[in-house]
């Protein structure tokens, strides 16, 4: 079974860019076209946020996109039919779909996997899904499907359960900077999140370690890459995409200024 | 044990679950090890008996009701947790939470509110223990429920308005889960329902619990037998109603009726009846009846009475509609508020808007003659007198 995350990580071992878009924004049918900008301009792993109404996780910047994206009439149907031929534009790049529980089961898990799948999406991140219940309900069906979960991981998470779900999945794990939301700045305490980034780091886990919530620019993007294999940017590309008029300039101009050009990216020896 | 006792992961039959972002699991997972040792803890007891019997005021009165008996041509008696410190059943919840709270050695509280007697309960026991306190409460509910946000300032406590997606209720409880996942080590959030992740629906329902304890109580000394025919109580989240229910659940012989909001009607599209217009869904860390669309997205409700305008029902609640053990009716805002009116003119009892649908339900419930009801009067009406003037025309 093709793992585009360890083939990306074989190619590419460290300062992994993440980026997430909610999909249906700004416009409705830009999902597709911004990723494919995106990856262009050198995402490394792409996260394709399905709006809710309800993003219990999520800082104002996500919350209003969402909002947007449901006003432009976005749906989980509608994104998964949209998303249905990427691969044929992105055969490589690994694509999440990241979301919350209630549209996901309303779906139906097992039409969510099949379509996911169908379009060669290779990883879910529900952050309401308690990795509990995703285990007794829900593994099985993933896993006959070629999907890998995401797990989010924070600085209060304790050893046994950072262990039990990194056996989980092969995809990787999602550091959560601090204690907040997506968006929020958590740059405040370096050292604290230092400190959290080596002791993970540290447990030498089998999965990749991303890093994110609160990583916004240059600076914050390359101080996560130190002890993690890369880091995950939403709510600060969003903002540089709201009200611009060519989103896709906007979201060149994005990655550019947090990743000049591929060839800085430290050489892999 | 009872079936209507949560599993150990916290489920009611398919309802129930906490399904909850990593960030709150520490939390939540202390709370889920240790509530029940420490509801246990004579020491625990001891004060919160104390407090309810000198701070809240209980045991609340079973007050034979006569005027409305002969009104609806039955024995109806009113449980006065409109008579309980703060003006409602609400306290109850939050002074064994406070309690809690302390033991679990958290200096800083966090509530949502939508009447803003929860609110205001929780703004009380902060000021009596000492602690921080803020409560988020939508901005629609902060403009319709006014006394109850003076009051909470007047407490002390911090009023947020939360102005995201219907400015009511469930908005409220977003931002209070958003404040909890940024406050991960100090706080507590005290919610103020039969809702959210396991352990908190079980936990307020045993708090509340004291509602239906002393009614059994008070009934046998007034009629010699401690069932009634009916319990009737108004539903949002369901706190009053899972507290005059719970010591009757396993009584086969009581018939428990839970009393939704309308609205305008369950036919419209602006209603708030969750037994009714709901499918099983996730709200707040709960899988549970769930007012959305075909997409999962959640609705608005609405309700004239901001304690019920809540798109959901607690756990417990769906697994009693789901399985019949409780009948489930639903109320306008027009029949509420000509049952406020009634209750005011018959007894002298201005009620709770959320109250007074419980009221109005006897109207359309068959009563004979010879039943004998407990209708929990969760709240007392001071708060909403600006909407019954206006909307009864009486200015």
């Amino acid at each position: 079974m093709i793992n585009r995350f360890q083939n990306l990580l074989a190619r590419k071992p460290q300062c992994l860019l993440n980026l997430y878009v909610t999909a249906g924004y700004p416009r409705l049918h830009d999902t597709v076209p911004l990723l494919q900008t995106l990856a262009a301009a050198g995402a490394d792993i792409l996260e394709i946020g399905v709006p809710f109404s309800d993003p219990l996780a999520d800082g104002p910047v996500i919350q209003q996109t969402s909002a947007v994206a449901l006003r432009n009439g976005m749906t989980l149907k509608l994104l998964l039919r949209e998303l249905q031929g990427i691969r044929q534009v992105l055969p490589d790049t690994p694509l999440l779909l990241m979301g919350y529980l209630n549209p996901v089961l309303q779906l139906g898990m097992e039409e969510f996997c099949r379509q996911a799948s169908e379009a060669g999406i290779d990883g879910v991140i529900l952050p309401d899904l308690p990795a509990e219940e995703y285990a007794d309900f829900y593994q099985e069906t993933f896993r006959r499907y070629n999907l890998r979960p995401v797990f989010l991981i924070t600085p209060q998470t304790s050893e046994a359960r950072i262990r039990r779900l990194d056996e989980l999945t092969d995809a990787f794990l999602y550091l959560v900077s601090g204690p907040g939301l997506t968006g929020g700045n958590q740059t405040a305490d370096q050292g604290a999140q230092q400190a959290y980034l080596r002791r993970v780091e540290a447990l030498n886990l089998r999965n990749p370690r991303l890093v994110g919530f609160g990583i916004a620019d240059k600076a914050s993007f390359e101080q996560a890459c130190q002890h993690a294999h890369g880091a995950i940017i939403g709510s600060a590309l969003l903002r540089a995409l709201d009200g611009a008029a060519d989103p896709h300039e906007a979201a060149r101009q994005f990655v550019q200024g947090i990743r000049p050009a591929q060839s800085t990216t430290p050489a892999i020896s | 044990m009872s079936q209507y006792q949560p599993s150990a992961r916290g489920y009611y039959g398919q309802f129930g679950g906490a399904f909850i972002p990593e960030m709150l699991y520490p939390n939540v997972e202390e709370l889920r090890e240790q509530y029940l040792d420490i509801l246990a803890d004579p020491d625990f007891q001891r004060e919160y008996q104390l407090l309810l019997r000198d701070y809240v005021g209980r045991p609340t009165p079973l007050f034979r009701a006569e005027r409305l008996s002969q009104h609806f041509g039955a024995t109806i008696y009113l449980k006065r947790e409109d008579l309980c410190h703060t003006g409602a059943h609400k306290v109850n919840n939050t002074v064994g939470q406070i309690l809690l709270a302390e033991r679990l050695g958290k200096k800083r509280i966090i509530a949502e509110t939508g009447a803003g007697q929860h609110g205001v309960a929780t703004a009380t026991v902060c000021a009596l223990r000492g602690l921080q306190c803020i409560v988020y409460m939508g901005a629609v509910d902060m403009e319709r429920q006014k006394p109850n946000v003076a009051r909470m300032r007047m407490l002390g406590a911090e009023v947020r308005a939360a102005v995201s997606g219907s400015q009511t209720l469930k908005d409220a409880t977003n931002e209070a889960i958003r404040d909890w996942i940024s406050n991960p080590t100090d706080t507590h959030y005290i919610i103020g329902s039969v809702v959210g992740p396991h352990p908190y629906p079980d936990l307020v329902a045993r708090l509340q619990a004291v509602i239906s304890e002393e009614i059994r109580r008070q009934l046998r000394e007034k009629t010699g037998s401690e069932l009634p025919d009916y319990v009737v109580a108004c539903v949002g989240g369901g706190s009053n109603a899972a507290g005059a229910f719970y010591h009757y659940l396993d009584e086969p012989a009581v018939q428990l009726v839970a009393v939704e909001a309308a609205g305008h009607g369950v036919d419209t599209d602006k209603s708030a009846a969750t037994s009714v217009l709901g499918r099983p869904g996730i709200i707040h860390g709960s899988r549970t009846l769930l007012m959305q669309d075909e997409h999962g997205q959640i609705t608005e409700p609405h309700s004239i009475s901001a304690g019920l305008d809540y798109p959901g029902i607690g756990p417990l609640h769906a697994f009693l509609a789901d399985s019949r053990r409780a009948q489930f009716l639903s109320i306008t805002d027009h029949d509420a508020l000509q049952a406020a009116q009634l209750c005011s003119r018959l007894e002298g009892i201005i009620p709770a808007l959320e109250s007074a649908h419980a009221i109005a339900a006897l109207e359309v419930m068959d009563l004979k003659p010879t039943d004998v009801v407990v209708l929990n009067l969760s709240g007392r009406g001071d708060k909403d007198l600006e909407t019954y003037l206006r909307e009864l025309q009486l200015v």
